[in-house]
């Protein structure tokens, strides 16, 4: 288990500098103005259903900002869940693209149209499909794992899911397969506990104190950290990540985090007062470090609401995909 | 000539080789072992999986995500059920991807009655299987079909399932695969793992195999005739051909096709067959109920109803919930010689 760190004391300077703060918070607010869009087109009728990720922006953006960005197993690998926006923006993409996939648009660039928002795919960033079934990219990332492994170089491979989903046997199957003495693999499990699987809590769910501790009996490296806090998230995402990418083990890194708008539309996507904001909270250190002021932060989410807004209006308009592409891509052409 | 196994066996050797299969795994495929029925003895990329299905899936997906090729094994088909939203995620991640991503890799599970092997080793999976779009589904009936077609999966671009008649893996076929050495105990030398301790040995895989590739789509017309058609694969095959040979004895035409590959499959022999003879039988041992042989059947009735002399008939595994290990009981269960030639002189003899 970690031990608390000076970071987290409020009176310690900020210790990132400067630049990489301010980027930091600039995608967390593009994040979190981005999943209120997508929350606000769900509720004005401009898409079926809304999942993602607001509460988790301050573990997802550092991630995002950390990984190895390209093509192969030279590079790092993502198989992600579907709260995972945060890291996607963090990566470049633009948000337009999520607001088309919302809107199931032709132009959708992760699926054209079919599949839910926030199920990325992203080939050219290593990016597997975030698919709806929970945790099956448990079982799936030793096998990119194993690729990067022989394949040399310092490419990871890194999975994240959720709590409650680690109750399915995929999350065994990961711990396992990445640590079996005869073939160690670069995988950094990622578990962001928001301690709610749907509606039932995790005394419901898990009787482990520390999902973390799951690794123990893998002797696989394993912490808990406030993934509520971006400053402690990239430090420690990124000790662990030099880690397996020199020691080409695996690493199991659960991070507490929030779930600001509930599990998805299906639970009403409003505001959950009661759980901490990690943005709130950032930005009340970044102000008190005089890293920025309050008008600043102000000027900056005013200026992404205006651009999302408008970037909304131009997926809404865009045609849906034409009925005859539904026979399109159920097998690839030979390359 | 090689049994099923040595031709599996020689296809992977080949493809790992030539065709960039980067992964032979799965439980016991690797050294000593060599898979329980042999099909992987001696293969350099070959390993034992933890004894864990979803993982093996999993893993297999994870590998092609990666750049790799991968041929994973399923011990027993009867052991694939609890992967099956896998399989499904495997199916769809072109599609869903809008394909940006694909997966080039097989899977090969042995299926199929005919070795006593009881409720958990004799199940089906082609009616299964046959419902999880995205897939390539092949069933070869012969070595020589199984090495073509096995060369043809491992160069993919998609998710292809290997299904493996377990009865006829054992048995030598009748066409010589290109590179195969004439005399079958020689071959045994070459590539069969001994008895007792393995770790010293090393295959020798015969010097000439060759890319011999069975196109996935194409049927085989095993026999023709004019007045009956059959149409089947997997162990079941063999005994629709000699009901073939029985009845031409009794004077009576019967067409066999072999369909070898069930997704894509030859719908075009089907058609021209059966628009020759008026009257076709399917036969398969996986459960009657929703059975593949029942798409066939469909497919037959809607489009070629005005070619039909007789109703077309399927003749499928009873739709109970296992196969019994007596000798009565898995007889009982799924289609015998007797069933097949039985249906199809029935078939024959029908009139309006």
């Amino acid at each position: 288990m970690s031990r608390p760190r000076l970071i987290k004391e409020s009176s310690a300077p900020l210790p990132l500098d400067r630049e990489l703060l301010v980027r930091i918070h600039d995608l967390m607010v593009k994040t979190r103005v981005l999943e209120e869009r997508l929350i606000q087109m769900y509720k004005q009728g401009h898409g079926y259903f809304w999942i993602g990720g607001p509460g988790e922006e301050a573990f997802n953006v550092p991630l995002g900002l950390l990984m190895k960005k390209g093509q192969g197993p030279e590079y790092d690998y993502l198989h992600a869940h579907y709260r995972q926006s945060g890291t996607l923006l963090a990566l470049g993409e633009e948000p337009i693209g999520a607001l088309r996939q919302m809107k199931n648009t032709a132009s959708d660039p992760y699926s054209g149209g079919r599949n839910f928002a926030g199920h990325f795919s992203l080939r050219k960033y290593n990016v597997a499909p975030v698919s709806s079934p929970i945790e099956v990219q448990y079982s799936i990332a030793p096998g990119t794992a194993m690729m990067q492994k022989r394949v040399g170089g310092d490419g990871i491979t890194i999975v994240t899911g959720g709590d409650a989903g680690t109750a399915e046997g995929d999350f065994a199957t990961c711990l396992i397969w990445s640590s079996r003495p005869a073939n160690p693999l670069p995988v950094l499990i990622i578990v962001t506990n928001n301690k709610w699987g749907i509606s039932t809590s995790a005394e419901g769910q898990h009787g482990e104190p520390r999902v973390s501790e799951r690794g123990k009996a893998f002797n696989i490296r394993s912490k808990t950290i406030n993934g509520n806090d971006p400053v402690e998230a990239y430090n420690e995402l990124k000790e662990a990540m030099e880690y397996v990418r020199t020691e080409r083990k695996p690493f199991l890194l659960e991070a507490n985090v929030s779930r600001l708008y509930g599990h998805s539309s299906a639970s009403g996507a409003n505001y959950v007062s009661e759980e901490i904001d990690c943005l709130k909270q950032f930005e009340t250190r970044l102000e008190a470090d005089g890293v920025l002021t309050r008008q600043q932060m102000d000027e900056l989410r005013n200026r992404y609401t205006e651009d999302m807004a408008a970037a909304a209006r131009i997926a809404r308009d865009e045609p849906l995909p034409a009925p005859e592409t539904i026979w399109k891509h159920i097998f690839a052409e030979d390359k | 000539m090689a049994n099923m196994a040595q031709a599996i066996r020689m296809a992977l050797h080949y493809a790992e080789e030539n065709l960039g299969v980067t992964d032979i795994f799965g439980e016991d495929v690797g050294a000593p072992l060599g898979g329980v029925f042999t099909c992987t003895q001696g293969l350099k990329t070959a390993w034992n999986s933890p004894l864990d299905e979803r993982g093996i899936i999993g893993a297999a997906m994870g590998i092609a995500l990666g750049g790799g090729r991968p041929v994973a094994e399923i011990q027993f088909c009867d052991y694939v059920y609890n992967t099956i939203d896998l399989l499904k995620l495997a199916g769809n991640t072109c599609w869903a991807s809008n394909g940006d991503w694909n997966l080039p890799m097989v899977v090969r599970t042995p299926v199929g009655s005919g070795i006593r092997g009881s409720i958990y080793h004799s199940h089906s999976f082609d009616a299964t299987m046959t419902h999880i779009p995205g897939w390539k589904v092949v069933m070869p009936s012969t070595p020589l079909d199984a090495y073509g077609l096995l060369i043809s999966a491992c160069k993919e671009q998609n998710p292809v399932m290997f299904l493996e008649p377990k009865a006829l893996l054992r048995v030598k076929g009748d066409e010589r695969i290109p590179g195969e050495p004439d005399d079958d105990r020689a071959l045994s030398k070459m590539i069969d793992a001994p008895l007792g301790d393995r770790s010293q040995w090393k295959p020798q895989w015969p010097a000439e195999l060759e890319a011999f590739a069975i196109p996935i789509g194409k049927g085989k017309l095993l026999r023709e005739g004019t007045q009956l058609t059959v149409v089947s694969y997997g162990r079941t095959l063999p005994l629709c051909s000699r009901a073939a040979q029985t009845l031409a004895d009794e004077g009576i035409s019967v067409e066999v096709i072999d369909l070898r590959s069930l997704w894509p499959y030859d719908w075009e022999m089907i058609k021209t067959s059966v628009q020759k003879t008026g009257r076709v039988l399917f036969v398969n041992e996986d459960t009657e109920v929703t059975n593949f042989g029942e798409h066939l059947l469909r497919r037959t009735v809607e489009e070629l109803f005005y070619s039909l002399l007789a109703p077309p008939r399927l003749v499928a595994g009873k739709f109970i919930p296992g196969i019994g290990l007596a000798d009565t009981l898995e007889m009982a269960s799924v289609p015998q010689q007797n069933d097949i030639t039985d249906a199809l002189r029935s078939l024959a003899g029908e009139q309006p």
